[in-house]
Parts: C-alpha cells; sequence; structure tokens
C-alpha cells in the first residue's frame, strides 16, 4: 500500500528537500501520522487543533487525485493505494 | 532585484486598476531556478475582496500542475492593495509561502480604476522577514 504525496516548497526541510514521498493510511488523518512518523513536524503544519478536535490548516490546501479535500470529508477524506495527493499553501493575502 | 519585461509589468498594473476596488492576484511563471518572469498568469481573487486574496483552490492546483508539466516555478507573485501603500501586510508575510519568489505589491490607491502612475514594489518574504528589492524594467527580458 503505498501513496504519493507530493511536497511543497515550502515543507520540503521536513522531507530532505524531496518534492514527493511515499505514506501510507486508508484515510488522510491516517496518513498524515504516517507521514509525521517518517518525517517530524510535518503534521503541525498541516493540521492544527480546533474545538478539541484535529482539523486541517486554514491556508493548507490537500488534494486527492485533483480534488480538495475539503469536499470530501477533510481529515476523514478516504485513501486507497495509487492514490495522488498533492499539498500545497494557499497562495492569499490582502491588506487586512 | 527583480528584473521584468515592460509588458508583463503593464498588464500586472492594467490588471489591478481593471479590478479596483478589490485586490487583484496572480503570478508570473517562469523556468525553475532561471529567476525569469516568462509567463504571466491572471488569477480570480476566489475572496473578491478590496482586503483580501486568495487563489481558488482548485485554479491554484491546475496552474502548479501546469507548471510542473513545464517545469516552472513562481518567479513572481503579485497582488494589489487598493487602499494602502504597496507593503506587505501582516497577513501577506503570515501567508507568504514560496521563499524563492519575488512578492510584487501594487497599489491602485492614488487613481483606482483610471489612468495614472501607481506603486510597484517587490519584496522577498522569507521566515517572516521582509526584504524590499529593486525593480528594473526592460523592453524585453535579454
Amino acid at each position: 500500500m503505498s501513496i504519493e504525496v507530493r511536497i511543497p516548497t515550502i515543507l520540503r526541510t521536513y522531507t530532505g528537500g524531496e518534492k514527493a514521498v511515499s505514506g501510507e493510511g486508508g484515510s488522510l488523518s491516517a496518513l498524515i501520522d504516517d507521514l509525521e512518523a517518517k518525517h517530524p513536524g510535518l503534521k503541525d503544519r498541516l493540521v492544527e487543533e480546533k474545538n478539541g478536535a484535529d482539523d486541517l490548516r486554514r491556508f493548507v490546501n490537500i488534494y486527492i487525485n485533483d480534488e480538495d479535500v475539503r469536499f470530501m470529508g477533510g481529515l476523514e477524506a478516504p485513501l486507497s493505494d495509487g492514490d495522488q495527493v498533492v499539498v500545497l499553501p494557499a497562495v492569499a493575502g490582502g491588506a487586512r | 532585484m527583480l528584473t521584468i519585461d515592460q509588458a508583463t509589468y503593464d498588464a500586472i498594473i492594467a490588471h489591478a486598476k481593471r479590478d479596483h476596488p478589490d485586490e487583484c492576484c496572480g503570478i508570473v511563471a517562469g523556468a525553475e531556478g532561471s529567476d525569469r518572469p516568462e509567463r504571466h498568469v491572471e488569477m480570480v481573487n476566489a475572496a473578491g475582496s478590496p482586503t483580501f486574496y486568495e487563489f481558488d483552490s482548485t485554479e491554484l492546483l491546475e496552474l502548479y500542475k501546469q507548471m510542473w508539466d513545464r517545469d516552472e516555478e513562481p518567479v513572481v507573485i503579485y497582488h494589489s492593495h487598493t487602499a494602502t501603500e504597496a507593503y506587505p501586510s501582516r497577513t501577506d508575510i503570515a501567508l507568504a509561502s514560496e521563499p524563492g519568489a519575488h512578492y510584487v505589491l501594487v497599489s491602485t490607491r492614488e487613481h483606482g480604476n483610471n489612468e495614472g502612475p501607481v506603486e510597484f514594489r517587490s519584496y522577498r518574504i522569507v521566515d517572516g522577514e521582509v526584504t524590499e528589492e529593486e525593480v528594473t524594467v526592460v523592453p524585453t527580458l535579454a
């Protein structure tokens, strides 16, 4: 079981410079825990605690097979072998 | 220093004037490691706001996939401020996530949608540190 995860430039400090890493898990949350075990520190950049539960950080986008996981159940989004996961920080800002 | 060609410079300013009073946003992609801003891509401001911008998440993925296919990276990431100076806000600094990019800010506060000069400034934003850099506009990239 292996899922390829594309890592953005800003998070490659956690993956020894690798652009893509592989992990496993039946859900996004399980995959992130697996990645955290191999690349400590990564989870905190993807997930934050909201009201006592883990949630995706507002300004990080994660896609499974090109679909934004926010439309697929967020951290509970199901994963299977061969899925392609992409992590991209939001491009956002403004005067506010 | 940011070196940018006149046509791309003008197109970014035109985009900012057109979208005023909302903030506009976009990128100029270039070959990885080249530091050459060559391909201007206007993005939709999904926030549609005078004080905030955000690339639509689906369009963001499309854009990055296109760049990966072409071995490109975002050389310039730009947006406009419509009532304040062309200097990165706290939000801009907190959310800057491309340490290799030139962050360009354009301010339309003086002339809005109308003709007239606009501030066009460029910065590096790395680990929360902002460094302004010189902008050189050339007829075409060497």
